[in-house]
C-alpha cells in the first residue's frame, strides 16, 4: 500500500494529474472538526484527504490540479432523502419511493430502485451536497429500505456506500388510510400492525436461532421477516417519520418494547418531547425548515434546531420528501434557514456535515475536513448560507463532479 | 392586531392624527436611490416627507421610533398568493369569470399574520389552479381587518378591486368538460372572449334603454371588464410555447395581462418585452416537480433585465408553494441567479404594485403614498435578516418583539391558529388558545 502511495507520487511528479489528485486552496477552509483555517489549503490524493493546513505550511506537489474558492467545506451530508428513488418529473414512471402494495413492506430494497443518472441527483450536486441517504419514502407503515450513496456513477454499484443504511416507518396522517375499510385508519392501528409485525419476526427469529447451525431445521426463508429480524438484532435503525409529538412517543415506546435502534425523522413537535428523546438517546432527522407549516406541522418550528442542540440531542437536516413543487429540496438552503433562527452558521454546518455522517455511522470516513477522510469537498464564493452566494464546486472523493456557480 | 385596537381606541377618545417619524435607519425608497440615516415622516397613515436626517426636520412632538441600524423599505406586494383558505371556482366547468375571491376568503387566516411575518403589505388573493379561468381575484390590503370588506382595495367606483385569474398549459387540462389539449384550452377561451364581445354589441346597442338590454350575466360581467381592462388578467403559465399563446389571445382580444410563474419565460425573452407584458415570477429551490416546471430557471428576472425591461420583472410567493415569509428570499435568489438588487428589490415592491394598477398608492416610499413600510435588521437579501416590524398605513401590524407576532414568524405550538378579534379583547386575556 505505502509502495502504491509513493508510486502514486512519483508518476505525479513525473506526469503530473492523476484524476483523483487535488488541492483546493480557499480563503477560509472550515474543517468543521477543527477551527476554520485561513488561506488554507485542502490536499487530495488517491481520493483521500492528505493534508489540511495553512496553504504556506502544506507542500502541494507540482503539477496537482489547483482549485480556487472563498469557502471550502466537507462535501454536504443528506441525511434523509427520496432522490433518485423519486424523479424530478413527479410522474408514474419516475416515482419509485413507495408501493402501495402492501402497508408494511421492509424487504424492499433501495438498491433494487435508485436511478444513479436522475436529475434531482446532479441537482443537489451542484450545491456541494456529494452523500445522500435515501430510499423509500414516509408513505406508509413500512415502506421499504434505505440506502448511502455518494452523488456520483452511472450505476447504482458506482454510487452506493452502504446498500442497507436503515428501514423506513412512518406514523401519523401520511400512512393513515382513509375509508373504504383499510387499515391503519387510526393511531391506535398503527402501532397495533407495528407490533404484530414484530411479534411475528420474533417468532421467526426464535425459529432461526433454535435451529443453529441445522439447515434442515430452519423455517422457510422469508424476505420480509428476514428485514424485520435484522431490526431486532439491531443490525440497523429503524429510522420513524413522525410530526405530532404523540406519535413520536410512539416511536419511542415501540422502539422500547422491542428494543430498536430509533432514528426519529421530521419531528415537527420534537421541540414539545425534548426530554423523552434525550432520555431515549434517539437522533432526530429535523424536518427541513422550510417545509410546509400545514397539516401535521402546523405547529412546526424554524427554531427546532436549535432547541434540540441546546438539549443536547443529536440531529442533522434533511431534504426530505416532496410530492410536489419543489420535488426536492436543498440541505444548503434549509440548513441556512435554521443558521438565521438561533442555531447559528457553525452549528448549521456541522448538522449538514459531520453531524449527519455521525447520524449514518460514517463519521470515520466522512462529515469533515481530515487526513485519511474521504476527499470530499463543497467550494463557495462566499458565506456557503447565503441567499447571493454560489457553490462553485463539489468534488468527491478527489474527483471535481460539478463545476459552475449554483 | 395593533390597527384595529387603535381604531378603537381612536371611537373612545378621538385625538389629532399623530405623526411619527422613523429616524435613523438606511431607507430604500426604491423610487429614487438609498438614503442612510433617513428619515420617513407619516401621519394619517400616508408619508408626508422622505429623506436625509439632514435634509427632513422631524417637527417637536412627532413620535420618533429610532430605527438605527436598520433598513426601511415599502412594505411588500406579493401578486399571486393563495392564503386565506378561499377556493373560488369549483369542478363543474373550466371557466367561471363570475366567481369572486372577495366571496370565499378568511381574513383571520393565519396565512395573512405570517404574511406580515414576511413583511407583505398587499397581496392579490387568487383562486386555485387548475382552471382555464378559476374567477376574480382580491387585492387585499394586510391590515388585520375584522372583515374582508375592509381589507380590499376598491375601483374608482368603489367596488372590490381585483384582477382575473386565467391558466393554460397542462394545469388546466383534465376530463371533460374541462380541455384535453392545448389548442382546445385556446379554443375554450376565445370562444367565451368572443361570447363576451357579442355581449358588449347588446349592450351597446341598447344604449340607456333597460327594456332593450341583455338580461344580466354575471359571467359576461367579469369578461367584460376584462376586456374594458378594469380587470387585468393574471395568467398562469409556464412552458415557452404556453407564454407565447397568452400573448397571442391578449393581442387578439387586448387584454391586459400578467404573466405569472412563467418558468420558461428566459426561453421567450424577445417576445415577452416586444409585448411589454409584466412577469410576476415564482422561484422555486429545485426544478421539476410537475411537467410544467421541469425546465423551470431562475435566470428569467436577470435575463428581463438584460434585455431592458427590469420594469416588467416582479416575484410572488404563490403561498402555499413558497412560504409568504420567506418572500425576500425569492428575489435574492434571484440576484444568485443573475439579477441586481436594484431590480430584485424592485421586483418585491414598485414593480408588483403597478401590476395591479396601485402604483399610485404603494410600492415606494414616497410622499403621499401609503405609509406602508417595514423594519430590517439589516440586508433585505440576507439570509441573517430577519422582518423586525410591518407597518400599514401608518399602524403596525407585525412586531417581532410581541410574543405572539414572534409565533407566527417563527412557528411554534398555536402558530396555525386563526387571528382572534381585537377590539374582544381589550383589558382581557389577548389570545386565549
Amino acid at each position: 500500500m505505502r509502495l502504491l502511495s509513493t508510486l502514486a507520487a512519483l508518476v505525479c511528479a513525473a506526469a503530473p494529474a492523476l484524476a483523483q489528485d487535488l488541492a483546493v486552496y480557499a480563503e477560509h477552509v472550515l474543517p468543521v472538526s477543527g477551527p476554520p483555517i485561513q488561506d488554507g489549503v485542502v490536499l487530495v490524493r488517491g481520493g483521500k484527504i492528505v493534508a489540511v493546513g495553512p496553504a504556506l505550511s502544506v507542500p502541494v506537489p507540482e503539477g496537482v490540479r489547483t482549485l480556487r474558492a472563498a469557502v471550502v467545506t466537507p462535501g454536504l451530508v443528506d441525511a434523509h432523502s427520496v432522490v433518485g428513488l423519486a424523479g424530478y418529473l413527479n410522474q408514474d414512471q419516475d416515482q419509485d419511493q413507495f408501493d402501495p402494495g402492501a402497508e408494511i413492506q421492509p424487504e424492499l430494497r433501495a438498491i433494487d430502485a435508485y436511478n444513479a443518472r436522475e436529475r434531482l441527483i446532479e441537482w443537489v450536486r451542484g450545491f456541494g451536497v456529494t452523500t445522500i441517504h435515501t430510499g423509500h419514502g414516509p408513505q406508509s407503515l413500512i415502506s421499504g429500505q434505505t440506502l448511502v450513496a455518494k452523488t456520483r456513477g452511472a450505476t447504482v454499484d458506482e454510487a452506493v456506500i452502504v446498500p442497507r443504511a436503515m428501514i423506513a416507518a412512518t406514523l401519523g396522517a401520511d400512512s393513515r388510510r382513509e375509508g373504504g375499510g383499510k387499515s391503519p385508519g387510526t393511531a391506535g392501528k398503527q402501532l397495533a400492525m407495528l407490533r404484530e409485525a414484530f411479534l411475528g419476526a420474533q417468532e421467526y427469529q426464535r425459529k432461526l436461532e433454535a435451529a443453529g447451525d441445522d439447515a434442515t431445521k430452519r423455517p422457510a426463508r422469508d424476505l420480509r421477516q428476514e428485514a424485520l429480524v435484522a431490526l431486532l438484532r439491531r443490525e440497523l435503525p429503524l429510522m420513524v417519520t413522525a410530526q405530532r409529538h404523540q406519535d413520536i412517543v410512539s416511536a419511542l415506546r415501540l422502539a422500547k418494547e422491542f428494543d430498536l435502534r430509533l432514528v426519529l425523522d421530521g419531528g415537527a413537535e420534537a421541540y414539545l418531547v425534548l426530554d423523552e428523546l434525550k432520555a431515549a438517546g434517539v437522533p432526530v432527522i429535523a424536518h427541513p425548515p422550510m417545509a410546509r407549516y400545514s397539516g401535521e406541522l402546523e405547529n412546526a418550528s424554524r427554531t427546532t434546531p436549535a432547541k434540540l442542540r441546546d438539549a443536547g440531542i443529536p440531529f442533522a437536516f434533511q431534504s426530505g420528501f416532496e410530492d410536489y413543487v419543489p420535488k426536492t429540496r436543498v440541505i444548503l438552503y434549509e440548513a441556512a434557514v435554521a443558521a438565521a433562527h438561533d442555531l447559528g452558521p457553525e452549528a448549521a454546518l456541522r448538522a449538514i456535515t459531520l453531524d449527519a455522517a455521525k447520524l449514518l455511522g460514517l463519521d470515520a470516513r466522512l462529515g469533515s475536513l481530515e487526513v485519511g477522510k474521504d476527499g470530499d469537498l463543497a467550494l463557495y464564493d462566499g458565506d456557503p448560507f447565503e441567499y447571493t452566494s454560489h457553490c462553485v464546486g463539489t468534488v468527491i472523493e478527489g474527483e471535481v463532479v460539478f463545476e459552475g456557480a449554483r | 392586531m395593533f390597527l384595529s385596537l387603535s381604531l378603537c381606541l381612536l371611537s373612545v377618545a378621538p385625538q389629532e392624527a399623530p405623526l411619527r417619524a422613523f429616524v435613523g435607519a438606511r431607507v430604500l425608497p426604491i423610487a429614487a436611490a438609498p438614503i442612510d440615516d433617513g428619515v420617513v415622516l407619516v401621519r394619517d397613515g400616508v408619508i408626508v416627507e422622505v429623506g436625509a436626517r439632514a435634509d427632513v426636520a422631524v417637527p417637536a412632538g412627532a413620535e420618533v421610533i429610532d430605527c438605527g441600524g436598520k433598513v426601511v423599505m415599502p412594505g411588500l406586494v406579493d401578486t399571486h398568493s393563495h392564503v386565506g383558505g378561499g377556493w373560488g371556482a369549483d369542478s363543474s366547468a373550466p371557466i367561471q369569470p363570475d366567481v369572486r375571491m372577495f366571496d370565499a376568503v378568511d381574513c383571520r387566516n393565519a396565512g395573512f399574520q405570517r404574511a406580515q411575518a414576511g413583511g407583505i403589505t398587499t397581496l392579490n388573493v387568487m383562486s386555485g389552479s387548475g382552471h382555464l379561468m378559476s374567477g376574480q381575484t382580491i387585492y387585499l390590503e394586510n391590515n388585520d381587518a375584522e372583515t374582508i370588506e375592509e381589507m380590499c382595495y376598491r375601483f374608482p367606483d368603489g367596488s372590490p378591486m381585483g384582477g382575473m385569474k386565467m391558466a393554460n398549459g397542462t394545469n388546466s387540462q383534465r376530463s371533460a368538460p374541462f380541455p384535453g389539449t392545448r389548442g382546445k384550452s385556446a379554443a375554450l377561451v376565445r370562444e367565451q372572449f368572443v361570447a363576451a364581445q357579442e355581449y358588449r354589441k347588446k349592450l351597446a346597442a341598447a344604449g340607456d334603454d333597460p327594456e332593450k338590454r341583455p338580461a344580466r350575466d354575471l359571467a359576461m360581467e367579469g369578461l367584460l371588464e376584462v376586456l374594458d381592462g378594469k380587470r387585468i388578467v393574471h395568467h398562469h403559465t409556464h412552458r415557452h410555447d404556453d407564454i407565447v399563446t397568452v400573448l397571442r389571445l391578449a393581442k387578439e382580444f387586448g387584454f391586459r395581462v400578467v404573466l405569472h410563474h412563467v418558468s420558461e419565460a428566459y426561453k421567450v425573452i424577445d417576445e415577452i418585452v416586444a409585448a411589454d407584458v409584466p412577469c410576476s415570477l415564482i422561484v422555486i429551490d429545485t426544478p421539476g416537480g410537475k411537467l410544467e416546471a421541469m425546465d423551470f430557471d431562475a435566470r428569467s428576472a436577470g435575463d428581463l433585465e438584460r434585455a431592458g425591461a427590469a420594469r416588467l420583472v416582479a416575484f410572488h410567493t404563490d403561498d402555499w408553494i413558497t412560504d409568504s415569509r420567506l418572500f425576500l428570499r425569492s428575489a435574492a435568489l434571484a440576484v444568485r441567479a443573475g439579477c441586481s438588487r436594484e431590480t430584485a428589490l424592485a421586483g418585491l415592491t414598485l414593480n408588483p404594485a403597478r401590476m395591479l394598477d396601485l402604483q399610485d398608492r404603494i410600492g415606494s416610499l414616497e410622499r403621499g403614498k401609503d405609509a406602508n413600510l417595514i423594519v430590517l435588521s439589516g440586508d433585505p437579501l440576507s439570509v441573517y435578516t430577519v422582518v423586525e416590524e410591518t407597518w400599514v398605513r401608518g399602524e403596525r401590524v407585525f412586531d417581532l418583539d410581541d410574543e405572539r407576532d414572534r409565533l407566527w414568524a417563527e412557528g411554534g405550538r398555536g402558530a396555525g391558529m386563526p387571528r382572534a378579534g381585537a377590539c374582544c379583547c381589550l383589558g382581557g386575556e389577548e389570545d386565549p388558545r
